[in-house]
This record gives C-alpha cells, sequence and structure tokens, in this order.
C-alpha cells in the first residue's frame, strides 16, 4: 500500500513539473507575439522606427522559446497517455475533439510565424500583421482548446456512464461543456496580461540599468508606456473574469471553492479569507485577515448567499488545504499588477514625467516574474484543487494513473532536461544580446545576420 | 479484400499507418540529414555539412507536428488500444521524448548563438541515430511476445526484448534506412542547389547504405519467421507486392547509375520517389499482414475503437481541418521556393 501512494505521487509530481515547466512557454508564445503584434500597430500609426526594432528583437526572443515550447509542449501530449492511460481511455472516446483541432491550430501557428520570420523584409506592413494576428490566433486558439481538456475534467459532460461503460456519448456537448467559455477566456486573458507584463517588467529592468536621458532610456520608456496601458486594461478585465471563475466554482465544484477559501462550515454571509494557512485539525485560517460577509458576495452576488464549507463533503474528497495559498497568491499578483499599471499610467502620461524613479522601475520589473508566478498558481490551484479526481467524481485519480512501476528514475532524467533547457535558455537569449546590442539597431544599422539561416 | 470491408474501423486505422508513414519517412530524412552532418562536419572546404543543415532547419517544426497528430490519432480513435500501448511503452516512450526534446531544442537555440553550432551538431547527429532506433523498437513490441503478466499489471519485459535477433534486426534496418533515405534525399538537394562536391559524397553514400538495408530488411523477414511467425504468414500472402519493392529497391540502384545531364551520373529525383514507392509497397504489406491486431493478441482494431458517435466527428474534423489547411500549406510551399530562390541568385 506504502508503494501505491508513492508510485501515484510520483506520476502525479511528474506531470505537474511537465505541465509547469511547458506552460510558461506556452504562456509566452500567446503573450509575446500579441506584444509584437501591438509593437508593429505602434509603428504602422506612429511610424515611429523604436517600435519596428522594438518588434524585431522580440522576434528572437520569441523564435529561441518556441524551441522549449514545442518539444516540452509535445511532452505533455505523449505523457497524457504515458502516465494516466485511465484517463486518456476516457478522453479518447469523449473528448478528443479539442485534440484534434488544435493540431491545425498549431499548423496555423507554424506556417505563419515561419511567415513572419523568414520573409520579414520581404513582405508588407500589412502582411506582417496579418501574419501576426493569425499567429497568435493559432497559439490562443491551441490554449483554448487544449484549456478546454481541463474545463472538461472539472465539469464533464455529453456522456453517462452505465455500470462502468460511456454510453450516450456527445462529442460536441462534451466540447461545449458548463466550464468552457470561463475558461478559455480567463486562461486568455491572462495569457495576454502576462505578455504585457513581460514586456514591462523587461522595460523597466533595462531603464534601471540606463541612465535617464539617454536614447536606450527613451527607447524603453516608449515600451513601457504601451505595455503598462495595455496591462492595466487586461488585467482589469481579467480579475472579472477570475471572478466568474470562482463563481463557477461554487456552483459546480464546491470543495474545491471551500479549499480555496479555508472555509469549514457551510453558511450565509460567509467571511473572505486572505493569508493565513489552513489548519485541518483546529478547522480555521491560522493569521488570516477576515473580510466579513465578502465571499457570499463574491460567490453569488448577494450577502445572504449560502457556500458550502469542507465539512460537507467527506474527507476523503478533500483538496489539497494549500491551494488557498496559491488562490491568495494569484489574486493577489492581480491586484499588484493593477496598481502597478494605474501608478506607472498616472506618472508617465497623466504626469508626463520622463524621469522615473528607481522604487517604481523596480516595481515594474517584478511585474513580470509575478505574472508569470501567478499562471503557476492559477494553474496549481486548478489542478491540485481538483484532487482526487482526474474526472470530477467520474474518474479518480488513482484509477487514472498507470500500473508501471519505478517512475523514480524517469522523473529524475526529466527533470534534468528542464534544468538543461532552463539554463541553455537563459544562456543563448543572453549571448545573443549581448552580441547584439539595442545601441547597434538604434544607431540605424540594419541586423547584419540573419540567423535564421544557417551560414553559407 | 480478404473478409474485410470498409468499416469505420479500417477508415481509422487507414488514417494512423498514413500518419505513421508519413511520420516515418520525413522523420528518416531528419534524423539521417542530422547524422550526415555530424559525419561531414570537418570537411570544411565542400558545403556537405551546409546542405545537410540549410534541409534540417525548416524541416523538424513540420516533422515534429506530425508525432503529435499521430499520438492524438491513436488515441481519439483506438482508446483502449491507447490505453495498452501507453502502459507498455512507458519507458521507451520517456526515452524517446526526452531526445527529441534534446534535438529540437539544440537545432533552435544553435540559429540564436553560433557558439552552439558545434555542440549542436553532435546532438543532432547522435540522437539521429537513437530516435529511429528507438521507435522502431515500438512495431516488434507490437507482434506481441515482449510483454508480461506480473500480479495483473502487463509489463514491458526488456529482458526479452533486448535479447531477440528480430528486435536488433528492426532496429539495424530503421538506422539503415534513414541515412538510406536522407542520403538520397540530399543527394537530389544538393543536385539542385549546383553543389556537385556535396551530391558525389552523398551519391556514394546512398549507393554504399542502399545494399544495406536491403540485407536489414530481409534479417527482418528471417527473424520474423521464427518470432512471430503469425505476421510472417501472412506477410507471404502478399508475396507479389514484397518483389515489387524489391525490383523498386534496384530500380533505385540503376537510376543512381545512369548518365543523368549536366555530366552527372544519377537522377536522384526518381530515385527518391522509387524508394519511397518502395517503401510504401512494404508498409503496406507489413501493415496489411498486422490486422486486425493492434497489438498481438489482445487489441485488435474492433475491440480498440472508440465510440462510433465521437469517430464521425472526430472524422469530419479531419476532413474539414485538411480542407481548409491545404491552401495554407501551398501558399507557404510557393512563398518558401521563392524564397529560397531568390537566395539561391544572391
Ligand atoms: C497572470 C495570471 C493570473 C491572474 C493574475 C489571475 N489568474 Fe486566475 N487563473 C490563471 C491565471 C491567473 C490561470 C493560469 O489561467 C488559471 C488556471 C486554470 C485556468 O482555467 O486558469 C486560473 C484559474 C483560476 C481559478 C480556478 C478555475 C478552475 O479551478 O478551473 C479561479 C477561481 C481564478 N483563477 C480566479 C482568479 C481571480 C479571482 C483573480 C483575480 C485577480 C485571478 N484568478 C487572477
Ligand atoms: C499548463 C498548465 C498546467 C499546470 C501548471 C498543471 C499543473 C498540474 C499539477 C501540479 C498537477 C498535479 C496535481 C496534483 O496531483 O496535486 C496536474 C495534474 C493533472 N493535470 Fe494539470 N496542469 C496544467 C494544465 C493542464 C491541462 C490543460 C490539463 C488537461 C488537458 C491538465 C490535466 C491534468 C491531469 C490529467 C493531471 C493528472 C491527474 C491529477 O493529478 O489530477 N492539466 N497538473
Ligand atoms: C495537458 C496540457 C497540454 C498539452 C497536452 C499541450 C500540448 C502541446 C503540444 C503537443 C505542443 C507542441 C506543438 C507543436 O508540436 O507544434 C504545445 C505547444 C504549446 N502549447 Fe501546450 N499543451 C498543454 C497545455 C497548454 C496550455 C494550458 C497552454 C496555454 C495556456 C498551452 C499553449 C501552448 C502554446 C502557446 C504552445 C506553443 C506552440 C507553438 O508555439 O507552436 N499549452 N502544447
Amino acid at each position: 500500500m506504502v508503494i501505491e501512494v508513492s508510485h501515484l505521487v510520483i506520476a502525479r509530481a511528474m506531470f505537474g513539473t511537465t505541465m509547469a515547466f511547458h506552460i510558461i512557454f506556452a504562456t509566452l508564445g500567446i503573450g509575446i507575439p500579441f506584444m509584437i503584434l501591438i509593437s508593429e500597430l505602434m509603428f504602422l500609426k506612429t511610424k515611429d522606427q523604436d517600435y519596428s526594432i522594438m518588434a524585431k528583437r522580440w522576434t528572437r526572443v520569441k523564435g529561441v522559446l518556441l524551441g522549449v515550447a514545442i518539444p516540452s509542449g509535445t511532452i505533455a501530449g505523449v505523457s497524457l497517455s504515458l502516465l494516466w492511460p485511465g484517463f486518456m481511455e476516457v478522453i479518447g472516446r469523449v473528448m478528443a475533439l479539442p485534440f484534434q483541432i488544435e493540431i491545425y491550430a498549431f499548423f496555423i501557428e507554424a506556417l505563419f510565424l515561419s511567415i513572419y520570420v523568414y520573409a520579414y523584409d520581404r513582405i508588407s506592413t500589412k502582411a506582417r500583421i496579418i501574419s501576426l494576428i493569425l499567429v497568435t490566433f493559432g497559439a490562443l486558439a491551441s490554449a483554448v482548446l487544449i484549456s478546454n481538456v481541463h474545463a472538461f475534467e472539472g465539469t464533464p459532460a455529453g456522456f453517462r456512464v452505465v455500470n462502468g461503460k460511456i454510453v450516450d456519448v456527445n462529442p460536441w456537448a462534451a466540447f461545449f461543456n458548463p466550464a468552457f467559455f470561463i475558461t478559455a477566456g480567463h486562461v486568455s486573458l491572462t495569457a495576454l496580461m502576462t505578455g504585457s507584463f513581460v514586456f514591462a517588467g523587461t522595460s523597466g529592468f533595462k531603464m534601471l540599468r540606463n541612465s535617464p536621458g539617454s536614447r536606450s532610456y527613451q527607447f524603453h520608456a516608449k515600451a513601457l508606456v504601451m505595455s503598462l496601458i495595455l496591462g492595466g486594461v487586461i488585467s482589469l478585465i481579467s480579475a472579472l473574469s477570475g471572478h466568474a471563475s470562482a463563481q463557477y466554482l461554487y456552483e459546480y465544484q464546491p470543495e474545491k471553492l471551500a479549499a480555496a477559501e479555508g472555509l469549514f462550515e457551510t453558511q450565509s454571509h460567509a467571511p473572505l479569507t486572505i493569508g493565513g494557512s489552513v489548519d485541518p485539525e483546529k478547522q480555521e485560517v491560522k493569521h488570516a485577515i477576515e473580510i466579513p460577509w465578502a465571499l457570499s458576495f463574491l460567490a453569488g452576488n448577494r450577502f445572504d448567499t449560502v457556500v458550502r464549507g469542507l465539512n460537507e463533503f467527506p474527507r476523503d474528497y478533500w483538496p489539497p488545504l494549500f491551494i488557498h495559498t496559491m488562490f491568495n497568491g494569484m489574486v493577489g499578483i492581480g491586484m499588484y499588477s493593477i496598481l502597478v499599471a494605474i501608478i506607472g499610467v498616472y506618472w508617465l502620461k497623466f504626469k508626463k514625467k520622463t524621469v522615473v524613479p528607481k522604487w517604481m522601475l523596480f516595481a515594474f520589473f517584478l511585474s513580470a516574474p509575478l505574472s508569470i508566478l501567478a499562471i503557476e498558481f492559477g494553474w496549481i490551484l486548478a489542478c491540485t484543487g481538483r484532487q482526487p479526481w482526474t474526472i470530477y467524481h467520474i474518474l479518480s485519480t488513482a484509477d487514472s494513473v498507470t500500473s508501471q512501476q519505478n517512475l523514480g528514475i524517469l522523473y529524475l532524467l526529466f527533470i534534468l532536461v528542464y534544468l538543461l533547457l532552463g539554463i541553455v535558455v537563459i544562456a543563448v537569449l543572453y549571448f545573443y544580446f549581448k552580441r547584439n546590442p539595442l545601441i547597434h539597431e538604434l544607431s540605424g544599422q540594419t541586423d547584419p545576420d540573419d540567423k535564421n539561416y544557417p551560414a553559407h | 479484400m480478404y473478409g474485410l470491408s470498409l468499416t469505420d474501423e479500417i477508415l481509422g486505422i487507414t488514417l494512423i499507418w498514413g500518419f505513421v508513414f508519413i511520420y516515418a519517412v520525413m522523420g528518416a530524412m531528419d534524423f539521417g540529414a542530422g547524422f550526415w552532418s555530424m559525419i561531414y562536419i570537418n570537411r570544411d572546404k565542400t558545403n556537405v555539412t551546409n546542405i545537410a543543415n540549410r534541409y534540417l532547419s525548416p524541416t523538424w517544426e513540420v516533422t515534429n507536428v506530425f508525432i503529435v497528430a499521430l499520438v492524438v490519432a491513436i488515441y481519439s480513435m483506438f482508446p483502449r488500444a491507447a490505453y495498452s500501448l501507453g502502459t507498455i511503452l512507458l519507458i521507451p516512450g520517456s526515452l524517446i521524448l526526452l531526445l527529441i526534446t534534446i534535438r529540437s531544442a539544440f537545432l533552435v537555440f544553435s540559429h540564436a548563438a553560433e557558439k552552439y553550432k558545434r555542440l549542436l551538431i553532435y546532438v543532432s547527429g547522435i540522437t539521429g541515430i537513437l530516435i529511429p532506433g528507438l521507435l522502431i523498437a515500438v512495431l516488434p513490441i507490437s507482434q506481441g511476445g515482449y510483454v508480461i503478466e506480473q500480479n495483473g499489471r502487463e509489463s514491458l519485459s526488456l529482458g526479452l526484448l533486448f535479447t531477440s535477433p528480430n528486435v536488433y534486426a528492426f532496429i539495424a534496418f530503421a538506422i539503415i534506412s534513414s541515412l538510406f533515405l536522407s542520403s538520397l534525399l540530399l543527394a537530389d538537394y544538393s543536385k539542385t542547389a549546383g553543389d556537385l562536391r556535396a551530391y558525389g559524397v552523398y551519391r556514394r553514400d546512398a549507393l554504399i547504405t542502399g545494399p544495406i538495408s536491403l540485407i536489414c530488411a530481409f534479417l527482418i523477414m528471417v527473424t520474423l519467421k521464427t518470432e512471430a511467425n503469425w505476421i510472417y504468414i501472412k506477410m507471404m500472402d502478399n508475396l507479389p507486392l514484397l518483389i515489387t519493392s524489391a525490383a523498386c529497391f534496384i530500380l533505385t540502384g540503376a537510376l543512381l547509375m545512369i548518365p543523368g545531364g549536366k555530366g552527372l551520373k544519377g537522377i536522384p529525383r526518381l530515385a527518391v520517389i522509387v524508394t519511397i514507392i518502395q517503401f510504401l509497397l512494404a508498409g503496406f504489406v507489413y501493415g496489411r499482414a498486422h490486422l486486425p491486431y493492434i497489438i498481438y493478441d489482445n487489441e485488435t482494431i474492433r475491440t480498440g475503437f472508440t465510440d462510433p458517435s465521437s469517430f464521425r466527428a472526430v472524422f469530419i474534423v479531419y476532413v474539414v481541418g485538411f480542407a481548409i489547411l491545404f491552401p495554407g500549406f501551398y501558399f507557404f510551399w510557393r512563398l518558401f521556393m521563392r524564397d529560397r530562390s531568390v537566395r539561391q541568385t544572391d
């Protein structure tokens, strides 16, 4: 029995690690082309060469990240079958469509990215913008489709189980399961938001290292204003869509909401609990701040909404309680981003200051790693919070896992490869931009080497 | 044919066979090209390595999409078989994934940093040999005999696997034929690019690896006879096709010998086409004999099949998807080709 448990735990850890690694590159794979598109549009509108340079330099970044996004995604896709054969058997029968359509989304993205990158100088600005729109569309579509499998895991639909057999399959009903639109919206918005704050963070970092008034400082200030305005708007909408996600949890996965909030007793006028750690023995959240009535209002838009607590569910069905921290972290970062964007836009746009205080630049810089962290928190909340199920109240994680033993060594190998890739990505970007500093491009030199073709 | 009519199952397995074939051919060229660029890394005065590299850069991404498409096709059409395959293939599958990951990542990185170019060439060369060898092991595994049951669980016996002459014959065949296919293709590619030095080298390599790959194919048949007799017998039902396939092989050899214009020997473009037909025939005979089993003798295409309404939806999506994508591909291909001729002239 001891061996059983640890075997399942390794499989979960292994898949979680793969996803946590992939999601960084996947999210940036949506956010960065989106920001390149915005830069190209700004260039079209203002004819300011700086925006074009921005687009070119970020295209390089995108090219390198793709080298990790694609193989790690391949691992994600294949290891679903290798690690969770029981789960994929059900998915294959009922929910194969999103995976199927996703292949086409990948094709669209790959085709138009190649066109944008390889033929950059040969096609018109309009053709470039169309290509970028299609790249962003392809990336968003693949994210929406794959997240839809996740949505289905939380709100399964389109089939019935009779005596252990799957009957009455309706693949399109499964596709449009109740959480489809909410999940799609939140995942897309937060990916675009992450793109904006990665731009803002990079600019903040660069401005910290250049003296005010220098050409580089001005260049990055433009990128900063653009991304803060965009990021501010998108993070506001993201927060609203996150609110919608929480309301759907209230309706469809009440255990998850209860664990995320550390709520034990079912009650109306339930308080919103922020911070602290959930203690299952004392049935309380230690060291937390409580906002009376707020949770009831959030869950149902009325203070007398009855929110179900953990005690209403068998203890075996409780998700791990640390997801409370994940939830707080994600929401906290969302609030931080909105705040930072407001401060930045006020300072740069309304006060029209050209010099930004260091502490503010540092705050902008932080928003980049934080938004990626929020993506991680969100997924851990969503996936770990679904435990012990892979398909909510239908298929348990223990019944999904492979029967193969000795996963430990494989897990170790995967970790080593992810470490290697992580280090190499950073090194490659570092050397590339060291060899091709911004100042070269600003002084009118065009990029001498088109690295997309190896030397002849 | 042979009592099988065109049912949904046959349609599904044919689609999967098609993906396997496309991936096998594209993958062989891709992996083989990696190996050749490693072998010729120190011949700086010729363009032999660069030819291989130039071919490699734009293709791996499309090749990669096909392996994803293949896995998706298997679990969406034969979920029960995917369950067994997933369980049995955990270890070889994970190793393949790790190798593919390292390889694709370094392919992309090498374009961003000159520093890594040599390292990349070694990485892609070595993985280019290992990956086909591991991938093909799936075939003998699916023929049965290597899966043991312990306390009600199925698992792959690595001991049995690595003492089987049949497995080694398959591995040798995969490696050699990926070198053969890629040298043929690179010969054609360098002839088109007008690089006669490289053409001579790759033509010679094709002439060396070709006969060895034929010997490996015979070894597969010989070992099949003793180790998986059921499939051997059914393959022999299609002996005429096998003989045609061997004839195509000889034709390929001839096409490389005859004069081909510009004072050169060989018409590589035709040789590539004939070789692909040869693989198509042999692959068809093998696949046909494998039916109705997906994994001998516990999963057939009938036991493994998905829900009919799911199949219909998935199939419609395939048809619509490819209809939409085809013009996109065509456009891409034209842009890409024109792009290349522009580069050649300047
Ligand atoms: C930049 C990233 C980011 C930010 C700032 C937020 N989220 Fe989020 N959240 C995600 C990134 C994310 C995500 C990674 O995209 C998740 C994981 C699974 C999913 O569907 O989206 C997610 C899931 C997720 C879920 C769980 C859905 C499920 O279990 O399926 C809830 C309840 C919320 N979010 C709520 C919020 C609220 C109220 C936010 C307030 C600002 C918020 N999120 C900000
Ligand atoms: C991309 C971001 C994602 C991250 C970071 C992520 C993270 C995780 C983590 C940490 C686990 C382990 C949970 C635990 O056992 O405590 C897990 C499990 C799982 N996730 Fe996700 N996940 C992501 C996306 C998805 C998507 C899109 C799907 C649906 C296709 C999915 C399906 C699963 C399944 C099937 C498991 C295994 C069973 C389980 O433990 O529930 N995940 N994931
Ligand atoms: C279990 C969950 C997931 C699986 C099985 C999966 C699968 C894949 C695969 C197979 C690829 C490589 C595609 C190729 O070969 O071209 C990929 C890349 C990618 N995935 Fe994931 N993915 C998962 C989760 C996610 C999520 C949650 C997102 C977004 C929120 C996402 C967005 C992307 C993006 C943007 C790429 C980059 C592809 C490209 O740029 O071509 N993926 N994924």
